[in-house]
């Protein structure tokens, strides 16, 4: 197939989604539309840890830190100033922060800059560090954004947390975000940056002897990472309308570790697929523990039994699918063309001479 | 700070650091051998004491019994979950095992929800638990004389077994090649097994006495101490048992002597902790204990 044509249905494929999410925040309930939001940030959250970890092979266990970032960051400067006197009732909300406001766009894009600029900053030294013990020393610092974020609260209201930020993430931003991302991060594994990524991740010592800066790749791969992972995080806030800081502890990052894994990694495409089934899983399991009656038996409401449900299924779906769910097939047209040519014309091509 | 002050710290932060290091041995064991972070460890954990709990309320079992009835059930679940989770992905991406432990960290809380409820239960000490001695100014719970001395002994049979025996013999073996020591006949699964069912019994041990020292139950309660003894096998050299029982004796001093000497920035003490973990894990990667394993090309 030919590269034009590959853009037009890019773009053809991009309109359709477009009026799929018109349709979507038009006719479907706020219920639905969080589930979808949140998938879509979920998107956004898995496709960047996926560059770090599935590409670049570092493992990072830091995105819930990168998160929290974003998200106070965001949530400081969408609030109103009038509104963020009311709420500040433990200590009154510092200086600059009092009179900062910038519309969502600004807000989002300054929460990503920080987080890349913290991530410089710690990946520099933590980056050198490899395999479980950079999982380890990342998780510590998203502990300690944690931490922070608990003990600052002419900042950020301490434990108590912001509440009433803004309702601004609609489908629009959310899906908006999560393609600009898949869009970023696709372009930047096709170019030799992502040639040198992956090289990085196969072997870090031929990669350096080939001529691949190391602390430089990695960096910079951590710091893309981190950006949208903050982008992500302000979206999260502005979804949410309420944040505190227990809601970025390291569980945060172990499931958008899940969906990276399931989705397999280094295939953005799994990614996205998990973001949506881990997402509309967790709801979709949500009856069993209201209670329901099966026939004449009558099953009480039990706490708990859904994350039961969720974690045996999340179980077999890694002992028995050790590839991820889609078996590490990255989408394409071209993918596509052949597996319809195939489907379709199956005879076809054994008298071509099967040069699909 | 005076003399006194400075003893009754230490005296915490050492029946505090020896619980960390009955929690912190299980990790790094599992660790040793499987090359797994056994996120779910911190759960076996919390499943002691309420094993305890429900022995004593439910099952009108004397103490000793229960505390029996407790471990062993500990022990078991901690062998099981390595049975149904882990030994399938045996040769598998460790990424897939790690999620594997994370999704039997979270069955586990979760089970302990429909289980035991989300309500936090009351532990009810017996009263020679609640007893405080005096020793001029410094006071001190007996809980804290029962962790040290049941975690001394606990610990002292563990090196028992690990260095003085075959079992232990063939742990170490499989810590150091596992394809060479099944070749030399030694049985790996099992040996696995009995490597999880010790890790777990410790941490039920220490478990018991963790409830026995904050008296409150709750599901997540494994979370944070599994955390921090995760942390302490780290700092400790991860694989290295000595190397674990003092990284877990380090952690639980420096939390007390931190608090105790920057009382304004007690909020600050698990950051405290983590940015030790990082300081470490930068200068010395391996751990204080660690084997330094040269990199081959």
């Amino acid at each position: 197939m030919k590269k034009n044509n590959e853009k037009l249905f890019t773009i053809l494929a991009l309109i359709v989604l477009g009026i799929l999410v018109y349709l979507a925040e038009n006719n479907l309930d706020a219920y639905k539309l969080r589930i979808l939001n949140l998938s879509a940030i979920y998107v956004t959250l898995g496709v960047s840890l996926n560059l770090i970890y599935g590409f670049t092979g570092q493992f990072s266990l830091g995105h819930a830190g990168f998160m929290a970032i974003g998200a106070y960051v965001t949530s400081l400067l969408v609030l109103p100033p009038y509104y963020k006197e009311m709420i500040f009732i433990l200590e009154p909300l510092a200086w600059p922060f009092t009179v900062m406001h910038a519309p969502f766009i600004i807000a989002l894009l300054l929460s990503g800059l920080l987080s890349a600029l913290v991530a410089i900053l710690i990946g520099l030294p933590v980056l050198r560090l490899k395999g479980d013990y950079l999982g380890i020393a990342t998780l510590g610092f998203a502990e300690i954004v944690r931490i922070v974020a608990n003990n600052i609260p002419q900042v950020t209201n301490g434990a108590l947390g912001i509440k009433g930020i803004p309702e601004l993430s609609n489908l629009w931003w959310t899906v908006g975000v999560a393609v600009f991302t898949i869009y970023i991060i696709k372009g930047l594994i096709s170019s030799s940056y992502g040639r040198a990524l992956m090289a990085i991740r196969e072997n870090e010592i031929a990669a350096e002897v080939i001529g691949v800066n190391l602390t430089y790749h990695k960096v910079m791969s951590f710091a893309i990472s981190a950006f949208f992972a903050g982008v992500a995080g302000g979206l999260f806030a502005c979804m949410l309308t309420t944040i505190d800081p227990r809601a970025f502890m390291f569980v945060m990052t172990f499931n958008i570790l899940i969906v990276v894994v399931l989705g397999g990694l280094g295939s953005i495409t799994g990614t996205v697929f998990a973001a949506f089934l881990f997402n509309y899983a967790l709801e979709y399991l949500r009856p069993i523990e209201s209670g329901f009656n099966i026939g004449p038996i009558v099953i009480p409401s039990i706490p708990g039994l859904r994350m039961v449900t969720f974690s045996a299924l999340l179980l077999i779906v890694i002992l028995y699918m050790k590839k991820g769910l889609l078996g590490g097939i990255e989408f394409s047209w071209k993918g596509l063309a052949k597996f319809i040519r195939n489907k379709i014309f199956p005879d076809k091509k054994s008298s071509e001479g099967g040069t699909v | 700070m005076s003399l006194h002050l400075i003893l009754q710290n230490l005296a915490n932060g050492l029946s505090l650091g020896s619980l960390y290091a009955l929690i912190a041995i299980g990790y790094t064991m599992v660790y040793g051998i499987l090359r797994l972070i056994n996120f779910a460890h911190g759960e076996i954990f919390m499943l002691a004491p309420y094993f305890l709990y429900y022995g004593l309320l439910i099952f009108h079992l004397p103490w000793w019994a229960s505390i029996i009835v407790a471990i062993a059930l500990t022990a078991v679940t901690g062998m099981l979950s390595e049975r149904i989770a882990y030994r399938p992905l045996r040769n598998s991406p460790r990424i897939s095992v790690l999620i594997s432990a994370i999704g039997v960290s979270f069955f586990l809380q979760n089970l302990a929800i429909v289980l035991f409820t989300g309500i936090p239960k009351a532990f009810h000490r017996p009263t020679f638990f609640k007893t405080i001695y005096q020793f001029g100014e410094i006071r001190i719970q007996s809980t804290l004389f029962a962790s040290v001395i049941v975690s001394t002994i606990f610990l002292t049979l563990l090196i028992y077994v690990v260095y003085r025996t075959k079992t232990g013999l063939a742990m170490r073996s499989i810590s150091t090649d596992i394809e060479t020591s099944r070749l030399m006949a030694v049985d790996v699964d099992k040996t696995i097994s009995v490597t999880f069912a010790i890790g777990s019994a410790l941490a039920a041990v220490g478990g018991i006495l963790w409830a026995l020292r904050f008296p409150q139950l709750f599901p997540f309660m494994g979370m944070i101490p599994g955390l921090k003894a995760f942390i302490a096998a780290v700092v400790g050299g991860i694989g290295n048992i000595p190397g674990a029982m003092l990284g877990g004796l380090l952690l639980g001093m420096s939390e007390i002597l931190f608090v105790a000497f920057f009382p304004a920035l007690s909020g600050y003490r698990d950051a405290f902790i983590f940015a030790v973990l990082i300081l470490v894990l930068l200068l010395k990667p391996d751990g204080i204990f660690g084997k330094n394993i040269q990199e081959k090309v």
